[in-house]
């Protein structure tokens, strides 16, 4: 039987877990200002968001867009200095659309910062009030999409935390959900056995492109996606990291392969294609883990799987993090930050399809309400910087 | 029995470590007993047969690279004697492929 839980319901149909206001700054230059406006209240409640660049960006407004319009947001305020680039009017538009409470502060037009964060607090007071009247309906596991991420990987999350996230996928799958995976340049010699899992010998083909596309953009960047701290941990090439990686996905056919901000649209496995297209621009595609958990969000991850080995200690504002730890003797030092205890496995006290069933239980849980050790310990990290996308080709998406 | 070490895949040419294991840890290998000459960490792999120079390195049954020197049964297989097929790895360590972080 499928689980049921109370959404939080949105215009547009979608349902969200958490209902919260986001502030976001849209330039650097509001940074300070949007961050005294959100000190204070709770951090469940009022969350930063933000985009720090001066120059437009196609991306990072869509990205926007789609975040401020996540189900998990009840209204937005933006901030703004006035003379950056960042098309605060469409933002705007976007939330207004979709019937969601927002407000757009412009620092040089509100008396500087005192009075900005004066009057960002009051809007944001009010708002609270609107947001906590929004509708309750019935959701199941159906209407659920989930992300998963690795950060932090060493020698044990491919035996460990990958694979027990990857079986958790698999019974979420079966009941409906949609959950994506990614990091095509930590695929990268996946090509061959991931291509077989496509939907579609269409779908196989844009899969492999996506990877050989990462190959090639790392390969002119000269490093491949992997941390001093990978090494330390065991793993000693991108392909061996990938091997690891590749098997969070679980056992599922592939449905589709998306772009950040595109959002799948039915149940089953998806791969998100994260590394931008054309000439490499604006250095490595993802620069730290919580730019990959906010195109997670932007593609409407209502929470993100985060296996880690070596230990992460993050998690996101707007959608929950599950922090995996795939190792035994990182769990034990940091076990106030992790809610799975995946490293069981590797010492021969849990099998696999155990913890797999306690992570989709968890996920569960959390979409019930029940908190993450990342949202009780206040993380509500987020990153957004340049990228160059193209719209996701003719066969990327299954038929609904 | 190979202790501590794990065998991911039949095909495999190495063992993961599912604990540390000390310096003097001795492991069955299907060529006879060899002792660890260094600690190998959580995780780290060693060679579970010789491994010539230029052979490709197997785990999960998967190539994860290719051996830059002649790697010895039950030797350390890491970034200082295997490199990637594909991007170079960048790693802070020294010339045993031994972190300077990682406790022994």
């Amino acid at each position: 039987m499928k689980q049921q839980f109370q959404g939080y319901l949105r215009a547009d149909g979608r349902k969200g877990i958490r209902n919260t206001i986001v502030v976001a700054y849209l330039v650097e230059c509001a940074h300070f200002v949007a961050s005294k406006i959100v000190a204070g209240f709770d951090d469940n409640d009022v969350q930063l968001i933000g985009f720090p660049g001066c120059f437009p960006n196609e991306y990072a407004a869509r990205m926007m867009e789609r975040l401020c319009t996540h189900p998990n947001v009840g209204g937005v305020l933006f901030v703004s200095l006035g003379c950056e680039s960042f098309d605060k009017v469409r933002a705007s538009k976007a939330v207004s659309e979709a019937n969601r409470p927002v407000e757009t502060l412009v620092i040089q037009r509100s008396g500087g910062t005192a009075k900005t964060v004066a009057t960002g607090k009051e809007w944001v007071r009010s708002a609270l009030n609107k947001v906590a009247q929004v509708e309750r309906a019935p959701m199941g596991v159906d209407e659920l999409i989930i992300g998963t991420i690795c950060g932090g990987s060493d020698g044990t999350s491919g035996i460990s935390g990958n694979p027990a996230a990857g079986k958790a996928f698999d019974i979420l799958i079966g009941e409906g959900a949609a959950c994506i995976f990614e990091e095509t340049g930590e695929l990268i010699s996946c090509e061959d056995i991931m291509v077989e899992r496509a939907a579609t010998p269409e779908l196989g083909k844009e899969l492999r492109a996506a990877v050989e596309k990462a190959e090639r953009y790392y390969a002119t960047l000269g490093y491949g996606s992997f941390a001093a701290g990978n090494a330390a941990g065991g793993l000693s090439t991108i392909e061996e990291k990938s091997l690891g990686a590749y098997v969070k996905s679980g056992d599922s056919q592939i449905m589709g392969l998306i772009k950040p901000g595109d959002v799948p649209p039915k149940g089953g496995l998806y791969l998100m294609d994260v590394v931008p297209d054309g000439e490499v621009r604006f250095g490595f595609p993802n620069i730290s883990d919580n730019a990959e958990i906010v195109e997670m969000i932007a593609s409407g991850a209502h929470m993100t799987l985060f296996v880690t080995g070596r230990g992460s200690v993050v998690g996101s504002a707007i959608s929950p993090v599950i922090k995996i730890c795939a190792n035994p003797d990182t769990y034990r030092a940091l076990e106030d930050d992790m809610d799975v205890n995946a490293g069981a496995i590797i010492e021969g006290l849990r099998s696999i399809e155990e913890v797999g069933q306690e992570i989709h239980d968890l996920v569960i849980s959390v979409a019930k309400g029940a908190q993450t050790k990342s949202e009780i310990l206040g993380h509500r990290e987020f990153i957004l910087t340049y990228k160059t996308f193209e719209p996701i080709g003719p066969s990327c998406l299954p038929t609904v | 029995m190979t202790g501590p070490f794990i065998l991911l895949h039949p095909n495999d040419n190495v063992l993961v470590a599912r604990k540390l294991a000390p310096e003097g840890t001795n492991v069955e290998l299907a060529s006879g007993v060899i002792t660890l000459t260094q600690a190998i960490p959580l995780a780290h792999k060693i060679a579970c047969r010789d491994i010539a120079e230029g052979e490709r390195i197997l785990k999960y049954g998967m190539p994860i690279g290719i051996a830059t020197h002649a790697i010895a049964a039950g030797a350390h297989v890491h970034v200082h004697n295997i490199r990637s097929a594909y991007t170079p790895t960048y790693a802070l360590q020294d010339a045993n492929g031994q972190s300077a972080e990682v406790s022994s």
